[in-house]
């Protein structure tokens, strides 16, 4: 895989949102780096899911919402004219709070991506298998599911679910992967497993995550950003944030004192 | 006051099983005394006032109603469909609204209503669009139907679609899906028992119709089609089974057994428009029963 050729995957300047007439983010400047895991912290109401929504402009589907400002990927502005939401929607992939795989078998939803990106009839079987097997074992899925590729995936577990769910943006060759609270659905052990997940994938793609899990963004993480009231107050590498945070709004939420 | 709740609830019941076994009643006479099977359904004969040879073949009644149905859901369920997804996923907020409201309005517009626009406005459309000799006919019929079993077919697949949770639309946009790939990767085939219940019921509705279907089939006892048309001939004039209900139950003489418990033949008539609502009842319990247990299917699973 070739090396992040931006040091910064995701850039914002001046970004405001507004649903309706409410401000859901503040005038939030931020440069997120490649290759590393960055975590998105803050109370509840933050604005932090907004946040991560905007990177594949997928907030756009809530017609009350409005931006301004400048949103970069990889170094282009996503709001110019002769972007593709769809091909911008496959270089930024998304993992969900709530698990939500297709209503489809565990094979079509890792080769869903694949077909939609494709002309009808382009794609031999042999290389859907080939990327369907590469991505379940990138998740850890394969040895567990070969057998079973066409059960339906949502009866699958939470835990191996959300793992189908991050396989399935693997057939597209994504840089940055934007995740939700991807465990707050999960046990303890489940969230375990996606945490070993994320640290194999380190490296490799750009990683936004949002958590409320403070020792979930210590151990994961390499740099933090801490929002507040759409406001981003702090961004700054992890151990820095939780260890000597400079602002005390910061020092506050990391204590404990609210949040 | 209890019982009287527990009354209006089992009234429905009550009223389902009085009206079947009047039905029953009336044409079990007919069914033990002169039903013949391979005649009533295959025999395009249909002579009930013959003085010399009564016949009582419905299989041109039968057609008569096949085709009009057919050729209504050959539009109302494309059409039908169409609008609903696009309410459900291209409209929001008032436009929605109004148009939900304007479908509503579309189901109570009275049967006898259409039966009259299908009379005076499609009728000569009709004749000067293809020449036909008489505007009344399936193609007309079709349509009419087609305009009246719309809204079920909407509303219901409207609701179809909208039980699909938001969480699988968000799914495929966030791989990259284009709007159409989400309506026919994912949101088809998550609602697909609900949208062949919304079929079922408009075929429910068509095969029911009656008023509108006895003013703008041309009521004449045809089978509909020929070789060059083995489906059928949109252009031919038919009878259903209802318009025949319609048309003949106010002349049939309701006559009384003799005696010993024998019908004449002149009751015959009066009794064999009851076996044809005994067809119908059956027909339509049946697509009602699928429908009920195609949605029932939707819920155990989802
Ligand atoms: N679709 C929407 N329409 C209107 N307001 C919204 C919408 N989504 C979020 N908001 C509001 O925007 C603010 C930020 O919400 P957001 O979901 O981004 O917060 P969050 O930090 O992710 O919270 P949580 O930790 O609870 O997930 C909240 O006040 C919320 O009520
Ligand atoms: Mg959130």
């Amino acid at each position: 895989m070739e090396p992040f050729s931006n040091a910064y995957s995701l850039e914002t300047k001046g970004l405001n949102l507004w649903y309706g007439d409410f401000q859901a983010l503040r005038d939030i400047s931020a440069r997120i780096r490649g290759g590393i895991i960055t975590g998105l912290i803050g109370p509840s109401g933050c604005g932090k899911t907004t946040f991560l929504r905007c990177f594949n402009r997928i907030n756009e589907r809530y017609g009350n919402v409005s931006t301004s400002g400048e949103i970069r990927v990889l170094g282009k502005n996503i709001y110019e004219p002769d972007v593709c939401l769809q091909e911008l929607r496959k270089s930024v992939g998304m993992v969900f709070q709530r698990p939500n795989p297709l209503p489809l078998s565990v094979y079509e939803n890792v080769v869903f991506g694949l077909r939609i990106h494709s002309p009808w009839g382009s794609l031999p079987k042999a290389e859907l298998d080939a990327a369907v097997e590469e991505a379940l074992r990138e998740v850890f899925l394969w040895d567990g599911l070969k057998d079973r590729l066409d059960t339906p995936a949502t009866a699958l577990q939470l835990e191996q679910q959300q793992k189908l769910c991050i396989a399935r943006l693997l057939p597209l060759k994504p840089r940055v992967i934007l995740m939700d609270e991807p465990c707050s659905a999960l046990d303890a052990e489940g969230t375990k497993a996606i945490e070993d997940l994320m640290d194999s994938l380190r490296g490799r793609y750009t990683m936004l995550i949002v958590t409320h899990n403070m020792a979930q963004a210590r151990r994961v993480t390499e740099e933090c950003i801490y929002m507040l009231n759409g406001v981003l107050v702090e961004h700054a590498s992890t151990e820095d944030l939780f260890l000597y945070p400079k602002d005390e709004r910061t020092e506050a939420y990391i204590q404990g004192r609210y949040g | 006051m209890v019982g009287w709740i527990y009354l209006c609830g089992v009234s429905s019941i009550i009223f389902v099983f009085s009206i079947f076994f009047f039905v029953f009643r009336e044409g079990a006479p007919f069914l033990r005394d002169r039903f013949d099977f391979k005649e009533f359904f295959f025999s395009p004969e249909w002579y009930p006032n013959s003085d010399l040879n009564k016949r009582y073949g419905a299989l041109a009644l039968i057609l008569g109603t096949a085709s009009v149905t057919l050729f209504a859901m050959l539009i109302a369920v494309p059409f039908g469909l169409g609008a609903a997804i696009f309410i459900s996923e291209f409209c929001a907020g008032k436009f929605k609204e109004a148009l939900k409201i304007t479908i509503e309005i579309l189901a109570a517009i009275p049967s006898v209503v259409w039966g009259f626009i299908g009379l005076m406005v499609m009728s000569p459309l009709i004749i000067w669009a293809t020449g036909a000799p008489v505007g009344l006919n399936v193609l007309n019929g079709g349509i009419v139907v087609a305009l009246m079993s719309l809204p079920v077919i909407v509303s219901i697949s409207e609701d179809a679609l909208k039980a699909v949770p938001d969480t699988f639309r968000e799914a495929a946009l966030a791989l990259g899906a284009t709007r159409w790939q989400v309506i026919y990767k994912v949101l088809l085939p998550a609602a697909k028992n609900g949208l062949l219940a919304a079929a079922l019921l408009g075929v429910g509705r068509a095969v029911g119709e009656t008023m509108a279907v006895y003013m703008t089939t041309g009521h004449s006892v045809n089978i509909p089609f020929d070789s060059r048309f083995p489906l059928f001939h949109p252009l031919q004039s038919v009878r259903t089974l209802t318009a025949t209900i319609a048309a003949e139950l106010g002349e049939a003489p309701h006559l009384h057994p003799d005696p010993s418990g024998n019908y004449p033949p002149e009751a015959h008539h009066y009794q064999v428009l009851f076996v044809i609502g005994i067809l119908l009842f059956a027909i339509t319990f049946a697509i009602n029963l699928t429908a009920d247990l195609v949605v029932k299917g939707i819920r155990r699973k989802g």
